[in-house]
Parts: C-alpha cells; structure tokens; sequence
C-alpha cells in the first residue's frame, strides 16, 4: 500500500521556485472558492443583520452600513410574534409538523418490512407500483381530495385533519422505497433464524428490524420533518382555517400586506429557518447519508 | 412484473428462501403490515389521480363533474391561453418557462456542482465549502423567496443587487418586475438554492474515482480542463444523470418559490405549470382546467417513471 502510494504521489516540490509555483497554482482554486462562499453566504447574512435592525435604520441605509454604525434591537422579533400572529403560526408549524413526521414513519416502516421479509403474491409488483408512484405530483391528488374534505363534513380542512392525512399519504412511496432498500441489507440469517425460534412477524419487526434500521428511519424522519416544516403549497390548499395555518402560508400573507417592510419580513423569514437549522446542523449526518441513500441507490 | 419474469428472479428482494418462490399463498401478515400505506396511497394517491385526468375532460364545477366538455379544456390548454403555451417568436408562458428551467437551471446547478466539488477536494476547507454551499438545502423555499426578494429589492439602499450595480452607474433595475429578466432572476435563484445538493452528490462520486488514474493522466501531461472533461465528467456521468434527473423532477414540481417570489409576475409571465394549476384551479375555480394541468404534470413525469422501474428490475436481476 505504501509503496503503491510512493510510486504514484506528487513528488514534494524541493526548491523554493518549485514551492512558490505550487501556491500561485493554487491561488485560483481559494479565489474562486471565497467568491462561492461570499455568493452562498451574503444573501442570508444581510436578511439576517436587517431582522436585527431597527426599521428605521433599514428604511434609510443598507444593511452592510452596520459595518460602520452597529445598531441592534430585538424589537422586530417581538413584533412578528406578538402581534403580527407569526408566535401562534410557529405552534401551526409544529402542530401540523409532527404527526405528519410521525404518522408516515410508523405507517412506511410497516409496509417496507412487509415488502422485504413477508412472502406473498404480487410482491414485487407492488413494489414497483411504488417505485411508480414517487413520481406522481400532488397536484392530481388536490381537486378530488379538497372536494372530498368538504362534502364530507368532517371538518378536516378546518381541524389540520386533511393536512396530516395528505402529507401523510404523499410521504409514503418515497419513505416505503427508502426503508424497503434498507431493510433487504439485514442479515437474512439473523431474521430466519427467529423465525425458526418462533418469532412472529410482528416480533421480529419490533425486535429486530426497527432497531437495526435505526441510521434509515433516522434519515427518512429528518426529511419529512423538514419537508412538511418547509412546505407552503399542501398547507396552502388543506389549511383553510387562519387559526391553523403553519408559518410559510402566514409569511407569505404577511407579504402581501407589508411587501416593503423588510424589518418584518426578515425576522418572519429567519423564525422559519430556525428550527430547520438546529435540525440540519444537530443531525446533518443522518441528512446525507439519506440524501445518498435516496438519489444514488 | 410480467408473470414471465417472477419465477426466475427469485431474489428480487433478497429475502426469499432458495427453496420456495416468493408469494406463494395470500398472506395474512403483509395484509396487516401493508393494510394502513395501502388505504392511504388508494385513498389520497390512486383514486383522486383516476378522478383527475376524467374531470379534465369535464367542466368541473365546484370540483365535480358537472357537465363533459370533450376535449375543449385540453384545446384551450394548448391553444387559446397564451398564460399557459404561446408559441411564437420568442415562446412564452408557463409550459415554455418550464423548459427555460430544465434547460438553463439543471445544466447550471449540475455544472456548477461538479466544478465545486472538483475544485473543493484539493483544498484542507472542503467541509467547509460543501456546508455553506449546502445550506440552502435544509431552508423552506419561501424563506429562500424572502432572502432573494430583500437581494432583488429595486431600491438601492436595500437590495444588495442594485447597491453593487449602482457603484458601477447602472440601474437601479427591477429584475423581478421586466418580463424581460423575472425567469432569468428566478432560475439563478433556484440555482443557487440548489447547487449545494449537487455538490455533495457528486462530491461522493468524484471521491470514488481512483486517484491512480488522475495522477496518470498528470503524469502523462494532461491540462487539468482535459482532466475534468476528459476524465471525472465520463467517470461520474451515472451520478451526474442521476442528479439532474432529480432536478428536472424538481423543475416539473416547482411551485413555492414562484408563488412567494412573484405570484407569476408581471402579468403571467414567471408562471410555471405547477404555479398556473394552483391559480386556474383554486383561486379561479375552474377545476375542469385545472385537473388539466395538473394530468399534464403528470404526464410529463411519466418517462422519469418509466425510467425508475427499468432501473430497479435491472437491479433486481442483477441482485
């Protein structure tokens, strides 16, 4: 290994020409490179500063003058939460968010355990109906289902009941490919010989899939979570109710009234992008390997 | 699955005893386990799919099929709403926006990704440039609207674009208000929204390329553009395919970013499919039409479908 890398690295450069023609080289590749992080970076940086901003300030000068006259306030935070209904949307976000995370994890894992461990008929054609379906846009789902939701009178589009149920839905072909793929690299050994002990199927989902396939439901949680966070367009047609609308759709209302008032709007902005970030950043491990496992299988 | 073809590719799923096929006798245990994903899928996914592409045939009052139409929404859609297709010199309306996109927003993000990724495996911050990069990933695309209509904003004590424009005499200009830039303003933000997803995609591919075989193609005297021409794009091109097929599923589903970003303005001139099945059904109403443009989305989806399956039974043969 050693002498394979020794015939084929770079050889040192030993003279200072050498060394000096390396970083000029290089100088480029960091050039281009800080030029990326400033174009990726800067954006978000300056609706950031102005959320902290006082209005008055972002009225009269740009947001990069705080380099020069630093002025900072909580006050428009305060404002977007209190009296602008963002502090209730935020509940929405969650309220909605979080049986549309769960419901598809427990409902997915089940259906993914059945394709990859349980024999019966047509097995392999259901899975390839699901396959189908990841392709299938929301949209053919939203007239039948909105018309549905309000002859049923059920109430579902005024209670979150229809926006849990379609997130729900729709995030099942993705989640039942995603764990399915998973769950077929279990050990075959470990799984047939509890089943020679006597396991039922339902033992050995509990006690032996779920566990072992912990990193992929881990991975597929985070991306629904984000998603449903995330979503506007679902919420937009299965919230019709002001007092259940999650933070994208009250945001984008906000827009609407106060399409200039970047102090307001910023601070909404970066309230919707707080809870992605800790998730992202506290669990970007799980994130990626998903992001793999899903796009290159 | 042809029934032809069940018998001999027994380890589809790996899990099948070499002694018995898969599937033999109904089950009592996949219905219990598949009975809740299987109710939901025919429920919100199958049936309203079925019902949609029949009311696009159909006036579709108040959502129902109230009166056929034949093919007059399908005519209209294609002929007589310059909002959705007017074909002429230049093409406009949502269906050709969509392929702006597809042309000038997948190539970019693909090509802007591969270039990142190549350029940040030689230096010691490449976590660092993937992350900031990648960031955009895990923001809502409404949040992303927000901090690209603060960057666009047309007053020059505001918006970063016309500040900087302004040291140099021009503007200040309302990107997002000419007809003329709206798609162009929008497809480099949905680049720059995206690129981060294919970095890392590509990043892990590039990482998979013998470094044998670049350091021979250096020791040869290749220029490092025939390097990455030459070399990784052929190398990664499955990763790169699968990568922008990705993206153009993204493009055909493409909806917030529109909506929070210009409702489809001026006029109806940023509209996309996804964005005018949204405003011809729902805030207009017409559900016939709409269910229209909604079974045209998915038609356009179809040879990406197509292409899913033939992939995973290939696979499974090969299993």
């Amino acid at each position: 290994m050693t002498a394979m890398q020794d015939t084929t690295a770079k050889p040192e450069p030993r003279t200072f020409s050498e060394r000096l023609a390396r970083i000029v080289g290089r100088g480029p590749t960091h050039l281009i490179l800080g030029l990326i992080a400033l174009v990726w970076l800067v954006p978000s940086i300056g609706l950031l500063v102005t959320s902290f901003r006082p209005s008055a300030d972002m009225r009269s000068t740009g947001w990069w003058t705080v380099l020069f006259e630093p002025r900072f306030t909580t006050a428009n935070y305060e404002r977007v939460l209190a009296s602008e209904g963002i502090g209730e949307a935020f509940l929405n976000s969650l309220f909605i968010t979080i049986p549309s995370t769960i419901l598809p994890l427990l409902i997915a894992s089940m259906a993914a355990f059945a394709l990859a461990w349980v024999r019966f008929p047509f097995r392999d054609t259901v899975f390839l109906v699901i396959v189908a379906m990841l392709m299938v846009p929301v949209q053919v789902g939203f007239i039948p289902t909105v018309t549905g939701f309000r002859e049923s009178g059920t109430g579902l589009l005024t209670n979150y009941g229809a926006v849990w149920l379609t997130h729900t839905a729709w995030a099942l072909p993705f989640g039942i490919f995603l764990l399915r793929n998973f769950f077929i690299t279990l050990p075959k050994d470990l799984i047939e010989a509890a089943r020679i002990d006597g396991a039922s199927n339902v033992g050995i989902f509990r006690t032996i899939v779920l566990p072992l396939s912990v990193p992929a439901i881990a991975a597929y949680g985070i991306f629904q979570f984000l998603w449903v966070w995330n979503d506007l367009l679902m919420s937009l047609i299965y919230a019709q109710r002001n007092a259940i609308q999650p933070m994208t759709v009250k945001v984008t209302q906000l827009l609407g009234t106060y399409a200039t008032e970047w102090s307001l709007l910023s601070a909404a902005a970066f309230l919707i992008m707080i809870v992605p970030l800790i998730v992202f950043i506290s669990l970007q491990r799980f994130f990626v390997q998903g992001l793999l496992a899903g796009s290159v299988k | 699955m042809t029934a032809a073809s069940s018998p001999a590719s027994t380890p589809v799923t790996g899990s099948g005893e070499q002694s018995r096929a898969p599937g033999h006798g109904f089950s009592w245990a996949a219905l219990l386990f598949l009975g809740p994903a299987g109710l939901l899928l025919a429920v919100f996914i199958v049936f309203p799919a079925i019902y949609t592409a029949f009311l696009s045939f159909n006036r579709g009052r108040g959502g129902e099929f109230s009166e056929w139409v034949g093919l007059d929404n399908w005519i209209r859609l294609f002929t007589q709403d310059p909002n959705f297709l007017r074909i002429g010199f230049p093409p406009s309306g949502a269906l050709w926006n969509n392929v702006l996109w597809i042309i000038f927003f997948v190539s970019f993000t693909v090509l802007f990704g591969l270039i990142i990724a190549v350029m940040a495996t030689r230096v010691k911050y490449e976590a660092w440039v993937k992350g900031i990069v990648f960031l955009p990933q895990a923001i809502a695309a409404t949040s992303l609207a927000i901090i690209w209509r603060f960057v666009y904003s047309p007053d020059p004590n505001t918006g970063l674009l016309n500040a900087v424009l302004g040291i140099a005499n021009v503007g200040p200009l309302s990107v997002l208000g000419n007809p003329a830039t709206v798609n162009w303003a929008l497809i480099a933000v949905g680049i720059w929204g995206s690129v981060g997803f294919a970095t890392v995609i590509l990043s892990a591919a590039i990482k998979g390329i013998s470094s044998e075989v670049l350091e021979a193609a250096r020791v040869d005297g290749a220029t490092e553009p025939q390097i990455f021409w030459r070399i990784i794009v052929p190398m990664v091109s499955l990763p790169i395919s699968v990568v922008a097929v990705t993206l153009l599923v993204g493009v055909i589903k493409l909806f917030d970013l529109i909506f929070v970003m210009t409702t489809g303005g001026p006029g109806a001139s940023s509209r996309v499919i996804a964005f005018s099945m949204y405003q011809e059904a729902f805030p207009s109403g017409q559900f016939g039409y709409g269910a229209a443009i909604a079974v045209v989305m998915l038609l356009l989806l179809v040879p990406v479908m197509i292409f899913n399956i033939r992939r995973f039974r290939a696979e499974a043969v090969q299993q």
